[in-house]
């Protein structure tokens, strides 16, 4: 068994053959027969066969991938109109006296050559795609195809580089997978993977021996095992029937609303805890991210982070989220979660004391860097603030009253920002009997069931002496859930659960029935629970 | 000729989508509209797809709008209202 790394761009698992793919050498000859006119007459023809091929590739893409994504076959279309682009043909066309095909291959070269030279990231690797375009044009004037880029086998692709409308056109049904020596995770290709699901490594190092072996490319592990062993094998084809299982349910839910038999609507949002989650987000098809953990980026930060910092991270997520719900939880660190830069001084009682919202209404200037960077993010797209470990009115007003002092000062520096709606998390039983005036100051609860039932409850759940009395199902949990609901409804609030409980399926006919307008869970639970709620009927009568 | 400074909030900085909604937002003009950095180390014609990548124009960058012949009036206008939503 031989082993190899790269670096994964889809968690998922693919077992097969190995097929290296050569892209096949085309032989321009560089010195034409005809005249000019008559060679760039051959260029436009071929340029405009190309541009129809790419609308059409924009198509299949629209269908497979999204608007976002298929984007980049627009820009491939707007490049190949380029003005600088098309003189550099026409230049070596007319001066060298060279055939279409060689001065678009010299001109896809130079210009790949000096995106490739550039110091940013991106622009690098751009280089792709010009080549990408070029290669297409070139293609179409030999008459050489990418026909012989797979077999009728499924196979494990493996090549140097593949570009996105390579990407694209593969036959999904015969691509188990796909290993390249170069790219970037940044890459349109990556991209594309990502979101088609295909597992792919990058920046593997193979050799032509590689050539119809049995591999497994394990994108958990960012690593290929060529000739695997048996039981890591078995092991490997256990773990794959999951995902897909996962895919399946996936494929049969994907756009379909949450209705019950009976019609009654509930949404299913993701939380998450960290920006790299939202793939998983969108792989699982929520509809929206009800819990952004976002203390995440304190924690693996070494000092205070700053609003630029913090607004690209909420940017991209918001954006990746393309309109969809993002809810952003303000910090919520202390007790468990500590920052060493925070400096909190050690406690006695760390779950009841200074975290959350107590630390940012004392510490404004961390809080409102927060506010902003959440605000400047909110022009994206669809965003939500909402405030933890809420106890009284006052500390809901202040923090309100903060947020408009952000919006002041950010309309001051002339930065947009978006219509924000505000909410609180319900996770102190000192909210949930304020339940109707705290609605009056908000526009959704968000309950908390972890810490709603350990203080409801008074028992720490780390503690195993106490598990013989802990019930998640208590009695007195359920009816806090049902009394914040009313309360909330009472007042035009939306009413949600961000915590385990919510995707507790013994209890999804219960919220449903309360009246919940959303359940927020780990992305992993959002499939199942979603085939769960189409499948009940809430008029008929419990057995 | 009308011209404007904008500074780029967009984190990847002109990157090739808005790139080439600007190009083609720029053909749809009567004016010549052209990019330039601040420290007037590189410019291109608001057209040019590929030029406009190639100046490589990073979030923070200040960049200069210049906007001449035809309408510019509203042409400026319109190009500012387009760096605003996009970039």
């Amino acid at each position: 068994m031989q082993v190899a790394t790269g670096k994964s761009i889809l968690n998922g698992i693919a077992i097969g053959p190995l097929r290296i793919y050569k892209k096949a050498e085309v032989q321009t000859s560089q010195t034409s027969g005809l005249t000019p006119e008559e060679e760039w007459k051959r260029f436009e023809t071929a340029k405009e066969t190309a541009q129809a091929q790419l609308a059409a590739l924009y198509d299949k893409a629209l269908d497979e991938v999204g608007e976002d994504n298929a984007a980049i076959f627009e820009i491939h279309q707007m490049m190949l109109d380029d003005d600088d682009y098309l003189e550099a043909v026409q230049g070596i066309i007319e001066t060298q006296g060279a055939t279409a095909e060689y001065a678009t291959e010299t001109t896809g070269e130079n210009f790949s050559a000096a995106f490739a030279a550039m110091d940013d990231e991106y622009m690098r690797a751009r280089a792709t795609d010009v080549k990408d375009i070029s290669r297409r044009v070139v293609n179409i004037l030999t008459g050489a195809g990418d026909a012989a880029m797979q077999d009728d086998q499924p196979a494990i692709l493996v090549a140097d580089d593949l570009t996105p409308s390579e990407t694209v056109q593969l036959d999904k049904s015969k691509l188990l997978g796909f290993i390249t020596r170069h790219g970037s995770s940044n890459s349109h290709t990556a991209i594309l993977a990502r979101t088609m699901n295909i597992p792919a490594l990058i920046g593997v190092d193979f050799d032509d021996s590689w050539d119809g072996r049995t591999a497994v490319l394990d994108g958990y592990n960012h690593c290929v095992y060529i000739d695997p062993a048996a039981e890591l094998l078995a092991s490997m084809e256990a773990k794959r029937k999951e995902d897909l299982k996962q895919a399946a349910l996936l494929q049969s839910l994907k756009k379909k609303p949450n209705v019950t038999l009976d019609g009654r609507e509930i949404k299913v949002y993701a939380n998450i805890g960290n920006a790299g989650d939202v793939g998983l987000v969108l792989q699982n098809d929520a509809q929206g991210i009800g819990l952004f953990r976002s203390e995440f980026i304190y924690l693996e930060s070494e000092d205070f982070p700053t609003e630029d910092a913090q607004f690209a991270i909420y940017k991209r997520v918001v954006e990746t989220m393309a309109g969809k719900k993002v809810i952003i939880r303000t910090l919520d660190i202390g007790a468990d979660k500590q920052a060493a830069y925070f400096d909190l001084p050690k406690e006695e009682n760390p779950a009841l004391g200074y975290r959350a919202i107590r630390i940012c209404l004392t510490r404004k200037d961390i809080f409102k860097t927060q506010l902003r960077a959440i605000l400047r993010a909110s022009a994206y797209g669809t965003v939500s603030i909402m405030f933890p470990m809420v106890i009284s009115v006052r500390e809901v007003r202040d923090a309100k009253e903060l947020l408009e002092e952000c919006k002041a000062e950010l309309k001051e520096r002339g930065v947009s920002f978006g219509e924000v709606e505000v909410g609180i998390m319900v996770e102190t039983p000192a909210a949930v009997m304020l339940a109707d005036e705290l609605a009056e100051e908000v526009e959704f609860f968000s309950l908390g069931t972890n810490d709603l039932s350990q203080y409801t409850l008074a028992i720490d759940r780390q503690n195993p002496k106490l598990d013989s009395f802990y019930d998640p199902h208590h009695p007195a949990i359920l009816r806090m859930i049902k009394h914040t609901v009313q309360a909330g409804h009472r007042h035009g609030c939306w009413v949600g659960i961000c915590g385990e409980l919510g995707a507790d399926q013994k209890l999804t006919k219960t919220f449903l029935k309360m009246g919940l307008d959303e359940l927020s869970v780990s992305p992993s639970a959002i499939l199942p629970l979603r085939k769960l709620i189409r499948g009940l009927d809430l008029s008929q009568e419990e057995e | 000729m009308k011209q404007f400074t904008y500074t780029i909030t967009d984190p990847v900085g002109i990157h090739a989508r808005p790139a080439g909604l600007l190009a083609k937002a720029a053909k749809a003009l009567d004016s010549t509209v052209t990019i330039a950095k601040a420290d007037g180390s590189k410019s291109a014609a608001a057209t040019k797809l590929m030029a406009l990548m190639g100046m490589g124009i990073k979030t923070g960058e200040t960049v200069t709008v210049t906007v001449e012949g035809g309408n510019e009036e509203a042409n400026a206008a319109a190009m500012e209202q387009f760096f605003k939503e996009n970039l």
